[in-house]
């Protein structure tokens, strides 16, 4: 029993692996996996709009996840790898597979999101890696580890305004957030096909669903640079 | 010479059961030690190759094409005919074995037709269970559709592209057993002749189109699946790459040529627009289930269609066979087509076309039945004209399409030449002076799947494995006289291009040997079919070497040899001084027009014998008996 | 009319190919775009130089050999059309038209442009067929198959195997090839019998010849002249998942 246990489990980790659709396949979860996150980190983000407790709250209350933090965040880090480990090899594969390029080329359909998935998978990649650095690490902004509010938390809300009142920040971070959804535009029906959930009656809602959640996606983070920039959104009054 | 056609002594119906019984088996682990060599790779090439490897032959296929899934029977639309009587109408073997000898106008082989009918039931099995995608009924069963020819529903299609589907099912029989090692495929591998020791054909030599490279291969057996010689017409339905080489080379080998003056016409082909035109487009016949053929009651009535109306537009088949109607079969509707334009009633800009129109079916039906049944017909209509056969009708005018004739075979689909077969359109065996829709691919897979492996056993079975190697003898001079050939036609460097002779060989072909001929035609077809052929090993034009890819080689060696065997096509038409089916011999009709055949003379099958270089053919007559159907003028009135 | 032509040539496979510019002068619109290539051959013979080779074979848009890259896009502008159905009318005087071979690692140029598509003969010859052998097969109404699954079988089954799918990818992917007879065999109860098996090794040797991975781009519907749907791919990776499965 175990034998043919252990012969399945790495028949599929080779199919995984090894096979263009098991790649596939791990592209749609490692990317879901990251979208998930990214609707979460939008929910937790737009409670700014709630003022300066309720962020802070929800920020503490993560803190105190303690350990099932690391392993979430271990958990996001492996798939968010393995996105785009999975996304490097596959390109080189598919550069590799055409060594003549045509000196003409027309495309009909294939949307420019959908040819550029790499590039703007990777610049919001490095994107990330500034935005951790920035943000949850305060490596760019050591003053930020010492914000603490009137109950003595950790000042998240303060931290984003002061963050998001660099004009620089923001626009970076605007382009980024455009970037990210435009990879999802593509992204999001495309896990569909990838894992062959999609059937012809529902493609064109999943094609709607892809769209639209990337729209929601886009609106809901730049809302937060742009309301810190506009002044809708404030330090509290009478210092931090 | 003796012609000994094989066929099994007894009753009609029980002769293929006695003859299987009679036939002697080679033990199945003994199999492996007969090697087999397929030429051809379309339907009756591909599932005769995959059936003999399943029984355990060594078997090697070759194709010209890049892949065998290209071969020309992909081409076929319309559908393929079967005996199952699904409809509840009225079908039988003895029926569709009645209605092809009737059909083919009393000139083919009764036994031959009998087995075709009675295996054409399994082939439909066969297909099914290869996953060819039949249309069906929403209750699942198959659908059925009539065709020309036929007062009964018989008829298995997929969509417009039958040949296509049943050619894939061949292919992924054929594909499975490549991959299981038990062909050896060789595609891009011309076969440029046929080599015999001790008068048995032993192998081949081939040209690979790649390299160009001429290499021989040894067998105990070679099966030709070659397919059809229409190109002779140059402008034809055929596949720009058919022709007739491997046939030709054959003949000249030894192998008799039977009826080659039995080329059908098909009735429903997009008209030509212009000298360019490099071939002709078939719209399916089926088309004729809901188009109504017309042309124009006055002469030279240019008038748009939709202009004319009713009371002056001539439906002529529906007026001269109202029990057929638009389903007479394809050389009566293709003649009446060339004398409605030779009254000078055709339509469009060359005056060489008639409608074929479906406003009444839309009417009756509604489009998107129409757009059901033909809608990739319909589609390739207008790619090709620019016209939407929806709101116009569609011109039409008969092309060659199908050559009955081909090397004559017995019962056993062998040649003359012992270890020699010769099988689907490439052997003149089931459809005699005409065949009816639907029965090529019939024909081509009972070949392939259901004759041939068990009839090639029985040749095994008594000649026992030849150990015949590519280093014989044989093989060297048949390779070295290739590349002799290669070389002459390289070293003409003429001015004209072997396209232009091909296309002047068509124009002689279609004028005095094509839809209707008769005795001074032919004999000047015959006088003129000579000087183009000095003109082209003269002032041939074949650029580059023959040790490279060289299209223009590989065309040049064909038109060779159309241009040789385009003269035993006139002679054959001259020696039958009939009409019969397709072949019109414009001196031999009725009153009406209709073709007067002559049993009394002509119930044979001509084959001919080459003869050496430069001599007429020799003729010799396989004697047709009917005995068990009563010789009758055919009438589809 | 007359038109401008770049194409590209190239000896044979070891060569390392350019484009040249031929001129095709007094095109008719209703040639075919092959004939108007027949023509300027013709007239390249009569200046001693090698004609154009590309294949074709039925012209008639179903045996799936011709295979030109026309202005970027293969088979040229018309959806839905061959090569060898495109006609002249849909080009105009003094158009420049850019012709190329399908390039993919996986299909490697022979001359000119004419590519060697074998490695979709393996990918059939892996397992793209029922593994019935000739005779002894049920009756054929045996087994009734709703009319939807036929036709779903049959819209994939029109596939002609040309390669321009592969082509148009910007990955030369192969998978809507094998994803169309992959769909077809299992929309057939005949076909479900060995559906895992048939998945596995098409898929494996699809990936050995070297084609490239599908990112959805659905170029490659987009120009299939049968227009084959990406839903065969889907169809696929359902497939294969459930071959991994089991």
């Amino acid at each position: 029993m175990s034998t043919v246990a252990t012969s399945r489990s790495s028949t599929v980790v080779h199919a995984l692996t090894k096979t263009s659709l098991g790649q596939k396949y791990l592209m749609a979860v490692s990317g879901l996996v990251a979208l998930l996150f990214v609707i979460g980190h939008m929910v937790g983000n737009l409670q700014i709009f709630l003022g300066q407790d309720q962020i802070n709250h929800y920020a503490e209350t993560l803190q105190n996840l303690g350990p099932l933090l690391w392993v979430i965040r271990g958990f996001l880090i492996l798939f968010i790898l393995i996105h785009i480990w999975e996304g490097i090899k596959l390109k080189l594969e598919n550069v590799a597979s055409r060594p003549e390029p045509y000196s003409y080329r027309k495309y009909r359909k294939a949307s420019l999101a959908s040819r550029t998935m790499i590039w703007t998978g990777l610049i919001i990649a490095s994107f990330v890696g500034y935005h951790l650095a920035h943000f949850t690490v305060q490596a760019t902004n050591p003053a930020f580890k010492t914000l603490v509010d009137a109950q003595g938390r950790h000042d998240v809300y303060s931290m984003m305004i002061l963050g998001f009142q660099n004009v620089w920040v923001s626009l970076l971070y605007i382009i980024a957030i455009g970037l990210l959804c435009y990879h999802l535009s593509h992204g999001v029906t495309s896990m569909f096909q990838s894992m062959g959930l999609n059937k012809p009656e529902t493609q064109p809602t999943l094609d709607k669903i892809g769209l639209t959640l990337s729209v929601i996606l886009f609106l809901g983070y730049i809302s937060i640079p742009l309301s810190i920039l506009a002044g809708i959104v404030n330090l509290p009054k009478g210092g931090m | 010479m003796q012609l000994e056609t094989k066929v099994p002594s007894g009753a009609l119906a029980a002769k293929w059961d006695k003859h299987r019984f009679e036939m002697k088996l080679v033990n199945p682990a003994n199999k492996r030690k007969y090697r087999a060599i397929i030429v051809g790779s379309g339907l009756a090439g591909a599932s005769a190759a995959a059936s003999m490897a399943e029984l355990g032959y060594q078997v090697s296929c070759f194709c010209f094409q890049d892949s065998p899934r290209r071969a020309h029977s992909i081409a076929a639309q319309g559908g393929i005919n079967a005996a199952k009587n699904y409809q509840n109408d009225g079908d039988s073997i003895w029926r569709l074995f009645y209605d092809t000898v009737k059909g083919g106008d009393f000139r083919s082989r009764e036994a031959n037709v009998y087995r075709l009918a009675q295996v054409s039931t399994e082939i439909i099995d066969q297909c099914v269970a290869q996953g060819v995608p039949f249309a069906r009924e929403y209750g699942g069963t198959l659908s059925n559709r009539s065709f020309g020819g036929a007062q009964v529903s018989r008829t298995f299609y997929a969509r417009g592209q039958t040949g296509q589907q049943l050619l894939l099912g061949a292919y992924q029989a054929l594909a499975r057993q490549i991959g299981l090692g038990k062909v050896k495929m060789y595609s891009r591998h011309e076969m440029l002749d046929i080599v015999l020791v001790d008068g048995v054909a032993r192998g081949i030599i081939t040209r690979n189109l790649v390299t160009g490279e001429v290499k021989s291969f040894a067998a105990d057996a070679v099966v030709l699946a070659t397919g059809g010689y229409g190109n002779v017409f140059y402008l034809s339905t055929n596949a720009k790459g058919c022709n007739v080489t491997a046939a030709y080379r054959a003949y000249k080998k030894g192998a008799l040529f039977a009826n080659p003056c039995y080329t059908q016409i098909h009735p429903t082909c997009i008209p030509v627009s212009g000298d360019y035109q490099s071939k002709l487009t078939l719209m399916s016949e089926s088309l004729r289930n809901d188009g109504r053929i017309w042309v124009p009651k006055k002469k030279g009535d240019n008038r748009k269609p939709g202009d004319i109306p009713e009371n002056e537009r001539d439906y002529y088949l529906e007026r001269k066979y109202p029990s057929f109607g638009n389903l007479a079969p394809r050389d009566i509707s293709s003649r009446a087509a060339k004398e409605v334009c030779d009254e000078g009633r055709g339509v469009g800009e060359t005056g060489r076309g008639v409608y074929l129109d479906f406003a009444d079916a839309i009417n009756r039906l509604g489009k998107a039945v129409i757009e059901d049944r033909y809608g990739n017909l319909f589609q390739m209509y207008e790619r090709i004209t620019g016209e939407d056969p929806y709101s116009v009708p569609m011109r039409i005018f008969p092309a060659s399409h199908y050559t009955m004739g081909g090397l004559w075979v017995d019962y056993n689909l062998m040649s003359n030449i012992p270890g020699l077969h010769v099988i689907g359109e490439a052997n003149f065996s089931d459809h005699g002076a005409n065949r009816l829709g639907a029965s090529a691919l019939m024909q081509g897979l009972a070949d392939g799947y259901f004759v041939l492996p068990y009839t090639i056993g029985d040749f095994f079975a008594r000649t026992g494995p030849s150990g015949i190697t590519e280093e014989h003898a044989e093989f060297k001079k048949a390779e070295e006289d290739l590349n002799n050939k290669v070389k002459q036609l390289l070293s003409i460097k003429g001015s004209k291009t072997v396209d232009h002779f091909h296309r002047e060989l068509g124009k002689i072909m279609w004028d005095y040997c094509g839809m209707a001929r008769n005795d001074a035609g032919l004999r000047k077809g015959l006088e003129l079919i000579p000087k183009l052929r000095e003109e082209f090993w003269n002032d041939v034009n074949v650029l580059g070497e023959g040790l490279e890819m060289n299209m223009s080689l590989e065309k040049a060696g064909r038109v060779a040899d159309f241009l040789e065997f385009a003269e035993i096509m006139c002679h054959d038409a001259l020696d039958r001084d009939e009409s019969c089916g397709a072949h019109f011999r414009e001196e031999h009709q009725t009153e009406e027009g209709e073709a007067l055949r002559n049993d009394k003379d002509y119930c044979y099958v001509a084959a001919w014998e080459y003869a050496g270089e430069g001599q007429a053919p020799r003729l010799h007559k396989e004697e047709l008996k009917f005995e068990n159907v009563e010789l009758a003028t055919r009438s589809y009135k | 009319m007359n038109l401008t032509l770049h194409v590209w040539r190239q000896k044979n496979a070891t060569d390392k190919g350019r484009m040249e510019t031929y001129q095709a002068t007094d095109i008719n619109e209703h040639m075919s775009f092959l004939e108007m290539l027949d023509v300027v051959n013709e007239d390249l013979i009569g200046k001693g130089i090698d004609p154009i080779h590309f294949d074709h074979d039925c012209r008639e848009g179903i045996c799936g050999m011709c295979s030109l890259v026309i202005n970027g896009i293969p088979h040229g502008p018309e959806r839905a059309t061959t090569v060898c159905q495109l006609h002249m009318r849909h080009f105009k005087d003094g158009d420049e038209i850019y012709i190329e071979p399908w390039r993919a690692k996986a299909f490697p140029v022979i001359k000119d442009l004419i590519v060697d598509r074998s490695a979709f003969d393996r990918i059939i010859q892996a397992g793209g067929f029922v593994s019935v052998n000739t005779g002894g097969t049920p009756d054929a109404n045996a087994i009734p198959i709703s009319k939807s699954d036929a036709d779903e079988a049959m819209d994939f089954a029109q596939c002609i195997g040309c390669g321009a799918c592969v082509a148009a990818c910007k990955n030369a992917s192969a998978m809507l090839f094998v994803g169309a007879k992959i769909a077809q065999l299992a929309a057939l109860p005949q076909g479900k019998v060995e559906a895992e098996r048939r998945v596995k090794a098409m898929v494996a040797q699809m990936d050995k010849e070297g084609f490239g991975n599908c990112t959805n781009y659905y170029e490659c519907e987009a120009v299939c002249p049968k227009e084959i749907s990406v839903k065969g791919i889907a169809k696929m990776n359902r497939e294969f998942f459930k071959s991994m499965k089991g």
